[in-house]
């Protein structure tokens, strides 16, 4: 039996919930938006360049692209240079690593249609707990103590984003808002932990609000480049594999199709006999997880010790666990997307730091600036893209919604 | 009654969207107090045409003439000053407002320059609704008054921005029987003043009672224009679809074995806490199906959302082939044998983003050869969904397409194929046709009464009362959360509509 295919074309307008509108958008987009987001971002960051400093954009993209060490990967540099390369590139892959997990984990909770922006926190609570693993318990022997200091820091992240899934499931209170004062218990919890007096303070010398050193044998093995001169430790190579364990979750296991399920269209999930409460709250531990494990990660990795300044001064916009939003956004939740917005923010960062750029060619007050202008940039035509698409389907449906509704 | 004088002329209206000429070369005249009906599948081009007609579009060819002149159409601003009036299928009024504020919002009469003359506007009204013998209380408010009411009201709206040419879009899909009659009698007193109705729809018995001629479209082109005097149901059927429909069910005498589905006194909440279902019992049997009818609203969802475990019981017991399934969560209410065709097949039977494959999957993921200790084996989903595809033919995807890019009607064949694919001892199907074609609805029917065949148990809740009396067995008829009577499927409809209205109360043999 036929039944005639009178299809009309198929007019689908952004779905209902985040992640679906999200797929629609990216599925109007492909990879071209966010490259071409990337390019404008660039230009005009360029052109503000060429306004204030009257300086050439390009000398100055040079400059900070050659901060960023990603001229390493040319063969015609010379040696000295390369050398030089070698050591921005580590930094800048050091910065990479957090970002990867901090935007995994923003990436993680938006499959299921859940905005997490408390990946600071999160990150701030692994740290937390990741220090206090590493710089007690000695005599444990390295690789457990490391083990088992990355696991519970990974944990602490995990739970504490657990709590805004949990309140979702029960009383539906919306995640923005509990991720957002989470992030501020845990900021004062450290100010408390490390304060003066504090129970986690350092025994070292008690006028710095700070933890303990971690043990020395809680160090990440650096694999490229000087341990003194913070070179690239293994943890890089714990957040490319999440990757793909990010990938794994979502496309090979029941739970990540109940995830995707749910963050496409809870409804039809519901009426289907899946746990949508349980989802809620999964995804957000998992996400936290993810984050919490960037924390801990950047503790044994380099930080080695961590002060109540170095966490509540991360409260800004520009700290790790917020750029996961915008490395998640740009990434397009895919973890092939986010690995490379991850190395784009990681090398902005390093690149434009004023250890990097040549002073004569660039202010170094400026340099700092000129990063946070092409990463507000870049966010702006990521929600303008959404726009740009918005308008120009716009054109062909005159009453928007309309189509849908009706029959023809 | 109609003259030859013409209200309206379309020309050769065309009109393009990308990949599709949505209307090719469309002629259409309305005479003078006519009712004109524009009948045809979904996709065919109806609302496009209309809302070229409307100012909503603009036409890539061809001419509107208004009065043997011809005019342009750049927004419905210019169509009401044109003297056209659209009464959409969803209501465009404002609940808290009353009836006169809502028929003169935009327009109001003033006094002073400024200040609203509610009085003059309740005036107005009532002379409107007075003339045209279309009773309303000027002074109530459009959250209290049915449905029908507000159709009436959608209809003042038209005529209170002096519309001589009214576009009905499908007003008979929220309507009762009798308020369907009750609208075709002012339709009648509106041609007799010599007012001309477009009237859009796809139900063809209502088309033949209404209209004085009939306009079919099918993909996008004029296929005939006829007076429906010289019009059958079955030929207007063809017309529509381009080959034979059957209309009628075909499907042999019941076979009724044991009760698969026994619900006791059930007592359900809806979302406010208020009781929806009050004491229902019934019985659905293997080798039968038991339609519910009933307007929209009175307990039908919540029952449906009982039955499959995703509303709580307040009270009572629900069985499903002898074992108690009372509040029993999703999950338990499917494996146990449960098949449920959601009442919206885009909101709730399908995740539109995910690919038909896993649309196919969506019960049985969890289980072997689906995936193992949690972990998913996609080949196995296509592998599935290849196969239900092919016997539930559904076209235009495959395994990997997603549910979005399908036409509603190879939609609901999705949905059905996992719900009937997974081998239900009793479905559950809540308005399984609602917004398809004549030729997917055949084939829903087909489907259902297969399913039934199969010694299952099948419960239809629909709200078109053609679709409960063609397929059931039984009808019970559903009035404010009672069941209020239960009839055979001989019932005339109007018997059916006095009882869904509360007419009449019959307590169920269950």
């Amino acid at each position: 039996m036929t039944e005639p295919q009178v299809t009309p074309p198929v007019e689908e307008g952004p779905g209902e919930t985040v992640a679906s509108r999200f797929a629609f958008y990216q599925r109007a987009g492909g990879i071209l938006t966010p490259l071409v987001t990337t390019v404008f971002a660039f230009f005009i960051g360029g052109l503000v360049v060429l306004l204030i400093t009257h300086k050439n954009p390009f000398s100055t993209y040079k400059a900070i692209f050659n901060g960023t060490g990603l001229n390493w990967f040319f063969p015609w540099i010379s040696h000295a240079e390369r050398v030089n390369a070698a050591y921005n590139l580590q930094s800048t892959l050091l910065l990479t690593t957090p970002l990867i997990l901090t935007g995994l984990a923003v990436a993680f909770a938006f499959r299921a249609g859940l905005f997490n922006i408390g990946g600071q926190g999160q990150y701030a609570a692994g740290s937390i707990v990741g220090v206090w693993v590493a710089s007690s318990l000695t005599g444990l022997p390295g690789l457990l103590h490391i083990v088992l200091g990355i696991v519970l820091g990974a944990l602490a992240g995990g739970a504490l984003a657990g709590i805004a899934g949990f309140l979702r499931a029960t009383v539906g209170a919306h995640e923005v808002i509990t991720t957002i004062m989470l992030n501020w218990i845990v900021f004062w919890l450290a100010g408390w932990l490390f304060g003066q007096q504090g129970p986690l303070q350092t025994s070292r010398e008690r006028s710095l609000t700070q933890s303990n050193d971690i043990a020395q044998n809680t160090h990440l093995h650096v694999f490229w480049g000087n341990p003194i001169l913070q070179g690239l430790h293994v943890g890089f190579f714990i957040a490319l594999a999440m990757l793909v364990v990010y990938w794994v979750i979502l496309n090979r296991t029941t739970l990540g199709y109940e995830v995707r399920a749910v963050g496409f269209n809870p409804e039809a999930a519901r009426y289907a006999g899946i746990d949508v409460r349980r989802i809620y709250f999964l995804s957000m531990a998992i996400s936290g997880t993810f984050a919490g494990l960037a924390g801990v990660i950047d503790v044994l990795g380099w930080k080695f010790v961590l002060s109540v300044d170095d966490i509540q001064g991360q409260a800004g916009a520009g700290a790790v666990g917020f750029l996961g939003i915008a490395v998640a956004l740009l990434g397009r939740n895919s973890a092939v997307g986010i690995f490379f917005s991850a190395l784009l923010f990681g090398a902005l960062l390093n690149g434009t730091s004023d250890r990097h750029l040549d002073p004569t060619v660039f202010p170094p007050t400026l340099a700092e600036n000129l990063t946070l202008l092409i990463q507000g940039l870049v966010l702006l035509f990521i929600g303008a893209d959404i726009l740009v698409i918005y308008l120009w389907r716009a054109r062909r449906r005159i009453v928007p919604g309309k189509l849908r509704s009706s029959s023809t | 009654m109609a003259d030859d004088a013409l209200a309206l002329e379309l020309r050769g209206i065309t009109k393009r969207f990308p990949g599709v000429v949505a209307n090719d070369r469309i002629d259409f005249d309305l005479r003078r107090g006519e009712v004109h009906a524009l009948l045809g599948e979904n996709g065919a081009g109806k609302s496009t045409l209309m809302n070229v007609l409307y100012g909503l579009y603009h036409p890539d060819e061809g001419e509107i003439r208004i009065g043997g002149e011809p005019v342009k159409m750049s927004s419905p601003k210019d169509a009401i000053a044109q003297g056209i009036g659209m009464v959409h299928q969803h209501f465009m009024l404002i609940p808290v407002m009353t009836v006169a504020e809502n028929i003169v919002l935009g327009n109001e009469p003033r006094r002073e320059g400024a200040i609203l003359d509610l009085k003059a506007a309740g005036n107005r009204v009532r002379e409107l609704s007075e003339r045209y013998g279309l009773a309303v209380d000027p002074r109530a408010r459009i959250q209290n008054i049915s449905v029908g009411r507000q159709q009436r009201v959608e209809i003042l709206k038209a005529l209170y921005r002096d519309a001589e040419i009214l576009i009905l879009d499908e007003p008979t899909a929220v309507l009762t029987p009798q308020e369907a009659s009750e609208l075709f009698a002012v339709l009648r007193s509106l041609t007799d003043e010599g007012l001309s109705i477009i009237f859009i729809s796809h139900k063809l018995n209502e088309v033949l009672s209404i209209a004085d001629r009939i306009t079919v479209l099918r993909r996008g082109k004029r296929v005939e224009t006829l007076p429906s005097k010289h019009a059958t149901e079955e030929g207007l059927a063809k017309l529509m679809v381009g080959r034979e429909v059957l209309l009628r069910v075909d499907k042999t005498a019941p076979n009724p074995g044991e009760p698969l589905l026994r619900i006791e006194d059930l007592a359900v909440a809806d979302d406010r806490g208020l009781e929806a279902v009050r004491g229902v019992s019934l019985e659905v049997r293997a080798g039968e199906i038991v339609g519910i009818a009933g307007v929209d609203g009175n307990g039908q969802t919540e029952l449906i959302d009982a039955i499959t475990g995703l509303r709580r019981v307040v009270s009572g017991r629900i069985q499903v082939a002898g074992r108690d399934m009372t509040s029993a969560d999703t999950r338990t209410v499917l494996d146990e044998g449960v098949g449920h065709i959601p009442e919206d097949r885009q909101a709730r039977g399908l995740v539109l983003e995910f690919s038909l494959a896993e649309n196919l999957a969506l019960e049985d993921y969890r289980r072997p050869p689906d995936s193992r200790w949690g972990w998913l084996f996609p080949a196995r989903l296509i592998a599935r969904a290849r196969r239900l595809l092919r016997d539930f033919d559904v076209r235009g995807g495959g395994p990997n397409s997603r549910a979005a890019a399908l036409s509603g009607g190879n939609q609901q064949k999705v949905v059905i194929a996992r719900e009937v694919g997974r081998d239900p001892r009793v479905l559950v199907a809540a308005q399984p046709t609602r917004g398809l074609d004549v030729g997917a609805i055949e084939y829903v029917h087909r489907r259902l009464v297969e399913v039934r065949d199969q010694e299952k148990a099948v419960l239809l809740i629909s709200l078109e009362l053609d679709e409960i009396l063609s397929l059931s067995d039984r009808i019970l008829v559903m009035y404010e959360g009672r069941i209020v009577g239960e009839f055979g499927p001989e019932t005339p409809e109007e018997e059916l509509g006095v009882a869904m209205t509360g007419g009449r109360r019959e307590v169920a043999a269950a």
